[in-house]
C-alpha cells in the first residue's frame, strides 16, 4: 500500500493544496480511505493527522469504511425529488436490506445518495459504477440490480 | 487612531482591532462563547452579534471578527440583537438541555426554556465552539484533536476517535472549554483527559524529591525536546527545584 | 502542433484548419452530455463507429461526440451535418439506417424527427423547434458543433480571438472597463457585477493574485455549468485567461465538483491542448503575458461553492466558510487577492470582448444583461437546458420554451434559486427573468435551476426537502445554521406527519429571522427562503397539513392512502407481484384486487406499475 500512496503524493508534488485530490485518488485506488494511508499522508506531508482526518470526514465523497464492489448512487437532487427519487431509494434499501450509506454484508453493493448529478432532465437518476440509469421508478429497481454480480 | 461609537459612547480604536476588542477594553459587555483573547477569532457561536450602522443602513455582524473603521456606529443591545441572541440561546439550550453552564447563560438572557418539543431536546455538553481545537493547535501546537464530520454530525475528536499520539495530556482543551465538555482528572499517578466520545490516559511523572506526581510524562518530554533541556531536567518538580538553593 | 507565438501565427493556424475542413465531409454529431449518456448515447457512439467501419466509410464520414445542446428529454440526440438534421430518441438499431439513408443519400428518417406533442408537427432542424425558438443560445449554441476534446473545433469557430484581441489591442484596464460597461453580473448566484470585482482585485495590494473558476455547481437541480465545462471547456478557459490578464494574475484554478468526472476530464484535456498551442503558459501568443491553470476537484460538499469555503478547500482544508468582512478580492486564497467567478460568467467574457459591451448590454433588462441558462426540469414537458435573454417572463420560459406542464396537469409553482431561493406561484408568472425582480418575489436567480411543480407537488414537502438538503450540507460551524436548520426540519417533519401545531409557523418564522440575521455565510442566511416563500404563497397547504391533517397534493406519506379504483382494475396482477409487503390480494381474473391498508407501507410501487391508472392516492 505505501508505495501506491507514495506515488499518489508524488503525483501532486506533495502540494498541500492538493490534499483533497490526493485523498480522491487514494479512495479511487482502494475504494475507501485506509487508516494507514491517512497516517502516511499525514507523515509525508507534515500535516497533523487530526487535520487529515477532519478533511477525510468532512467531504461526502470519502469513506473510511471499505465499500462494496458496486457503488450505487441515488440522486436526490430537486428535479429527481419532485419526480419521486425517494421512492426509488426506499425500494433499493428494501431490496438490498441496507440503508443509505451502508454496504451489503457480502460487499456486493454500497448504497450512497448524492444531491444532484446534473442529469436533472432525466430524473429520477441512479448511477451504478459510473453508469447512469435515467427515468427510473421504484418498479424498475430490481431488474437493474439483477444485472450486477 | 480612529473613532467609533458603541451604544452612543465615542471610543478611540486602533486600525485592525475588532469591535469586540474595543468593547472589552472599555468595559462594554458583549456575550461570547467561542472567543478567547489568546486565540484567533472564529465566529461560530454568533452570540457576539451586534448591529452596525453605515451609510444609513444597518447590518448585523459578529463583533469578534468585524474590524473597526472610522465613524462606525455600533449597537450592542438593540431589541433586534436581543431577539437574535435569545434565539441562539434557545437553540443551544435545545442541544445542551442539561448543561448547567448553558442553562445559566440562557437564564441570564431571559431564556428559561427553548420552544422546541421535548422529544427533540438533546443532551450534549459540547457546543462546537472550537476553543479546544484552537488552543491545541495555536497554543500547544500539537493539533491532537480537530472538528470532525460535517454539519449536524460534527464533533470534537482525536483521529479515529482513539487516543491520539499527538496528545501530551496538557489539559489545555479542558481549561479552555466553556461548558465542561472536556474534562481532566489526576488520580494515583495517572491523568485522564476525556470527553464523552474519547479519552486518553497518561502516566504522571513522580518528583524525585518530594514524591508528588506533578505532570504527564509525555508533556514534559515534549517541553524538554522543544526547549532543548537536559534529560534529567524534569526529574524534580518546580516546587522542589525552587527550594534548592 | 507547434506553439503559436504571434497574432499572425494564430490566424495562419486558424486558416489551415479552415482549409482542412473545406472539403465538407458529412458529419454525424452524437451528443455525449450526461443526459444523453444516461439514455444510452455510449451505445449509439459505439454502434456508429462500428457501422462506419463496416460500410467502409471511414474516409468519407466524420463522427463527432459533442456536448449537450440542452434538449435532454429527447435524447439520445444525433445531428447530421451539413444538412443540420436533428434526430431524437435514437436507438442502436437506428444507426445503420441513419448512415445509409441520411448520411449517404440525404434522405430523412421521418420516425426519428422531433414531433411536437401537442400539434403532432414534425421538425427537421433544431432552430425551428418551439423549444429553441425563444431561446438565445449565445453560450450553449456551439455545444453541438464542437468536440470538446478538440481545440481545433473551437478555433474553427473563432475561438481564442477574444483573447488575442484583449492581449494585443487592449490594456488590462480597457478589458475591465469593457466588462464593467457590458453590465455582466455574476451567474453563480449573487449577481455581483463582474467588472467591478475584477477591478477591486486588480487594485488590491499583494502578489501573487489568483483567479478561480467556480464549477462546483452544488445547487441540486442545476447543470448548466456542467454542460459548459463538459461541452465547451475552451470558452470557459478563454474567459478565465482574459480575466487573469485584466486582473494581473498569473495563476488560476478551476474548481470542479467531484460528481462531474467528465467535466474534470474535458477541462484537463482542454488545458493540455491550450498549453501545447501557447494559449496558456509563458508568453501567451508572444504577448509577454504568463498564465497557468490547474484543476482542483471538490470532495462532495455544497458549501464549497461558497467563495471562502472554496478557497479553504483549495488550501487542502475542510470547506468551512469564514467571515468576509475583508473581501476575498483583497485576502482570499493563501491570504492573497483572489477573484472567483462562476463558469457561466466566464463563458460570457469572450463574447463581450469580441462583440463589445454595447452589443451585450443591448440584450436583457435595465439591471440584468445578456442571457441566462436555466435547467428547466420537474413537471414540464420539455426538460433540459435553456438559454434565454434576460427579461423574458417565467411564463414564456415554462409554456413557450418548456411546452407547458406534463400530462395536462395544473401548474402550481416554479422553484428558482435552489436552496437559497423560493417557489413562485402562478399569479406571478409574468415577472421577468431578472436578478432584482426574482429577489423581490422572495426567490433568487441563483445559479439557474428552474424546477416546475404541478398540483402533485406538495409545498410543505418541498420546503422540507430543501431543509433536509441544507441540514446535510451545512458545514456545521455556526450555531444558527447548524442548530436552526435542524430544528426547522424537525418542525416540518411534524407538520408533514400530521403532528404540526399552529404555533409551529410562528416558531419557523422566528428561527428564520435569526438565520437570516446571524448565520456566518450565505448558505445559512438564505436557508430559510424555501420555507418563507412557501409560507408566503402557499400557506393554505401548511394549514391543510396542520388543521385538517391532509396533504392536498397526495405526497406526505403519513397523511395519504393508496387505493384501488375498482372500475378501472382488471385484476392483471402486476401490482400484486410488485408490492414488496404483499398488501395486495388477487381476487380472480377481471375482478379488482384488494389493497390491505394495514399492511401498506405507502411505497407507491403499485401506482407506478399499474398500466391502467387503477391505483389512486388520496
Ligand atoms: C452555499 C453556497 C454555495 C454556492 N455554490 C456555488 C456554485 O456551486 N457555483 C458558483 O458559481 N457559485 C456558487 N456560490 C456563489 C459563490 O460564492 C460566488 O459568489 C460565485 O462563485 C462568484 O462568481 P460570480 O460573481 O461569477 O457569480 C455559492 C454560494 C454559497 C453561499
Ligand atoms: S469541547 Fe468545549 S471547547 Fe471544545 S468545542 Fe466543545 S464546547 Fe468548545
Ligand atoms: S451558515 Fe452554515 S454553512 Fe455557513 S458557516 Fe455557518 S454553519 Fe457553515
Ligand atoms: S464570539 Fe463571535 S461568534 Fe462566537
Amino acid at each position: 500500500m505505501d508505495k501506491k500512496v507514495t506515488a499518489i503524493i508524488d503525483k501532486y508534488d506533495a502540494d498541500r493544496g492538493q490534499l483533497i485530490s490526493m485523498l480522491q485518488d487514494i479512495q479511487a485506488e482502494f475504494h475507501y480511505l485506509p487508516r494507514e494511508a491517512l497516517i502516511q499522508v499525514s507523515e509525508t506531508m507534515g500535516i497533523p493527522l487530526s487535520k487529515v482526518y477532519s478533511v477525510a470526514t468532512f467531504f461526502k465523497a470519502f469513506s473510511l469504511k471499505p465499500r462494496g464492489r458496486h457503488l450505487i448512487n441515488v440522486c436526490l437532487g430537486t428535479a429527481c425529488h419532485v419526480r419521486g427519487a425517494s421512492k426509488v431509494l426506499e425500494q433499493i434499501e428494501r431490496s438490498l436490506d441496507i440503508s443509505r450509506g451502508e454496504t451489503t454484508n457480502d460487499f456486493k453493493f454500497t448504497l450512497e445518495t448524492v444531491n444532484c448529478m446534473g442529469c436533472c432532465a432525466l430524473g429520477p437518476v441512479v448511477n451504478i459504477d459510473g453508469e447512469y440509469f435515467g427515468q427510473i421508478s421504484a418498479g424498475k429497481v430490481d431488474s437493474i440490480l439483477n444485472k450486477y454480480s | 487612531m480612529i473613532t467609533i461609537s458603541i451604544d452612543g459612547q465615542e471610543l478611540k480604536a486602533k486600525e485592525g482591532q475588532t469591535i469586540l476588542e474595543i468593547a472589552r477594553e472599555n468595559g462594554i459587555y458583549i456575550p461570547t462563547l467561542c472567543y478567547h483573547e489568546n486565540l484567533s477569532p472564529y465566529g461560530a457561536c454568533r452570540l457576539c452579534c451586534v448591529e452596525i450602522f453605515k451609510g444609513g443602513r444597518s447590518r448585523i455582524v459578529a463583533s469578534c471578527l468585524y474590524p473597526v473603521e472610522e465613524g462606525l456606529e455600533v449597537k450592542t443591545n438593540s431589541p433586534h440583537i436581543i431577539n437574535n441572541r435569545k434565539m441562539i440561546m434557545e437553540l443551544l439550550l435545545a442541544r445542551c438541555s442539561q448543561n448547567e453552564v448553558i442553562k445559566k447563560l440562557a437564564s441570564e438572557m431571559g431564556v428559561e426554556q427553548s420552544a422546541f418539543k421535548a422529544k427533540y431536546l438533546e443532551n450534549e455538553d459540547c457546543i462546537l465552539c472550537g476553543l479546544c481545537v484552537r488552543a491545541c493547535e495555536q497554543i500547544v501546537e500539537r493539533s491532537a484533536i480537530s472538528l470532525v464530520n460535517r454539519g449536524v454530525n460534527r464533533e470534537v475528536a482525536p483521529p479515529f476517535l482513539e487516543p491520539s499520539a499527538d496528545c501530551i495530556g496538557c489539559g489545555s482543551c479542558a481549561y479552555v472549554c466553556p461548558t465542561g465538555a472536556i474534562k481532566m482528572e489526576d488520580k494515583d499517578g495517572t491523568r485522564v483527559v476525556y470527553a464523552r466520545n474519547w479519552e486518553k490516559e497518561f502516566k504522571l511523572k513522580k518528583c524525585k524529591k518530594c514524591g508528588n506526581y506533578w505532570a504527564p510524562e509525555e508533556q514534559l518530554e515534549y517541553i524538554r525536546e522543544k526547549l532543548n533541556l537536559p534529560p534529567d531536567f524534569f526529574d524534580v518538580c518546580p516546587n522542589c527545584r525552587e527550594s534548592v538553593p | 502542433m507547434e506553439k503559436i507565438k504571434s497574432l499572425q501565427d494564430l490566424e495562419a493556424f486558424r486558416n489551415s484548419i479552415a482549409e482542412k475542413r473545406k472539403v465538407g465531409k458529412p458529419c454525424i454529431a452524437i451528443c455525449s452530455g450526461a443526459g444523453c449518456l444516461a439514455l444510452g448515447a455510449r451505445g449509439i457512439i459505439n454502434a456508429t463507429i462500428k457501422e462506419i467501419e463496416r460500410q467502409k466509410l471511414k474516409a468519407k464520414v466524420d463522427i463527432k461526440t459533442t456536448g449537450c445542446p440542452g434538449f435532454c428529454e429527447q435524447g439520445p440526440l444525433v445531428i447530421i451535418y451539413p444538412q443540420n438534421i436533428l434526430y431524437t430518441h435514437v436507438k442502436v438499431k437506428d444507426v445503420a439506417e441513419i448512415i445509409s439513408k441520411t448520411v449517404i443519400n440525404g434522405e430523412i428518417v421521418d420516425r426519428l424527427l422531433y414531433t411536437d406533442p401537442t400539434t403532432g408537427e414534425k421538425f427537421i432542424h433544431e432552430s425551428e423547434i418551439p423549444f429553441y425558438k425563444k431561446q438565445r443560445r449565445l453560450l450553449l449554441g456551439n455545444n453541438s458543433n464542437i468536440d470538446p476534446n478538440n481545440i481545433e473545433d473551437y478555433l474553427a469557430l473563432g475561438g481564442y480571438s477574444a483573447l488575442a484581441k484583449a492581449l494585443f489591442e487592449m490594456t488590462p484596464e480597457q478589458v475591465t472597463e469593457e466588462v464593467k460597461r457590458s453590465g455582466l453580473r455574476g451567474r453563480g448566484g449573487g449577481g455581483f457585477p463582474a467588472g467591478r470585482k475584477w477591478e477591486s482585485c486588480h487594485n488590491a495590494p499583494g502578489e501573487p493574485k489568483y483567479v478561480i473558476a467556480n464549477c462546483d455547481e452544488g445547487d441540486p437541480g442545476a447543470f448548466m455549468d456542467r454542460a459548459l465545462t463538459e461541452g465547451n471547456p475552451h470558452s470557459v478557459l478563454e474567459g478565465l485567461i482574459i480575466a487573469a490578464y485584466a486582473i494581473g494574475s498569473h495563476e488560476g484554478y478551476i474548481y470542479v465538483r467531484n460528481e462531474y468526472p467528465v467535466a474534470v476530464e474535458n477541462a484537463t484535456i482542454a488545458i493540455k491542448q491550450a498549453e501545447k498551442l501557447g494559449f496558456l503558459g509563458k508568453d501567451i501568443l508572444g504577448s509577454g503575458f504568463d498564465f497557468t491553470v490547474r484543476i482542483n476537484r471538490g470532495g462532495g460538499a455544497f458549501v464549497c461553492g461558497e467563495s471562502t469555503a472554496l478557497m479553504a478547500s483549495l488550501e487542502g482544508k475542510i470547506g468551512e466558510p469564514r467571515a468576509k468582512y475583508i473581501h476575498t478580492v483583497e485576502r482570499g486564497l493563501w491570504d492573497k487577492p483572489s477573484n472567483l467567478n462562476n463558469v457561466e460568467t466566464l463563458a460570457n467574457v469572450p463574447l463581450i470582448i469580441n462583440k463589445g459591451a454595447d452589443w451585450f448590454n443591448g440584450i436583457g433588462t435595465e439591471g440584468s444583461k445578456g442571457t441566462k441558462i436555466f435547467s428547466l426540469v420537474g413537471k414540464v414537458n420539455n426538460t433540459g437546458l435553456v438559454e434565454v435573454p434576460m427579461g423574458i417572463t417565467l411564463r414564456e420560459v415554462i409554456y413557450d420554451v418548456g411546452g407547458g406542464i406534463k400530462d395536462g396537469k395544473k401548474f402550481k409553482g416554479v422553484q428558482t434559486g435552489g436552496p437559497s431561493g423560493g417557489v413562485i406561484p402562478e399569479s406571478m408568472l409574468d415577472i421577468p427573468v431578472d436578478f432584482d425582480e426574482l429577489t423581490k418575489a422572495g426567490s433568487m436567480m441563483g445559479s439557474g435551476a428552474m424546477i416546475v411543480m404541478d398540483e402533485d407537488t406538495c409545498m410543505v414537502d418541498t420546503a422540507k426537502y430543501f431543509l433536509t438538503f441544507l441540514e446535510e450540507e451545512s458545514c456545521g460551524k455556526c450555531v444558527p445554521c447548524r442548530e436552526g436548520i435542524k430544528r426547522m426540519r424537525q418542525i416540518l417533519d411534524d407538520i408533514t406527519e400530521g403532528k404540526g401545531k399552529e404555533k409551529d409557523i410562528e416558531l419557523l418564522e422566528r428561527i428564520s429571522a435569526t438565520l437570516k440575521d446571524t448565520a456566518l455565510c450565505a448558505l445559512g442566511t438564505t436557508a430559510a427562503n424555501p420555507v418563507l416563500s412557501t409560507l408566503r404563497y402557499f400557506k393554505d397547504e401548511y394549514e391543510a397539513h396542520i388543521k385538517q391533517k391532509r396533504c392536498p397534493a397526495g405526497v406526505c406519506k403519513a397523511l395519504i392512502q393508496y387505493y384501488i379504483i375498482d372500475e378501472k382494475c382488471v385484476g392483471c396482477r402486476l401490482c400484486e407481484k410488485a408490492c414488496p409487503v404483499e398488501a395486495i390480494t388477487f381476487m380472480g381474473k377481471k375482478k379488482p384486487v384488494i389493497l390491505d391498508q394495514s399492511k401498506c407501507i405507502k411505497c407507491g410501487i403499485c401506482k407506478d406499475v399499474c398500466k391502467l391508472g387503477a391505483v389512486g392516492v388520496k
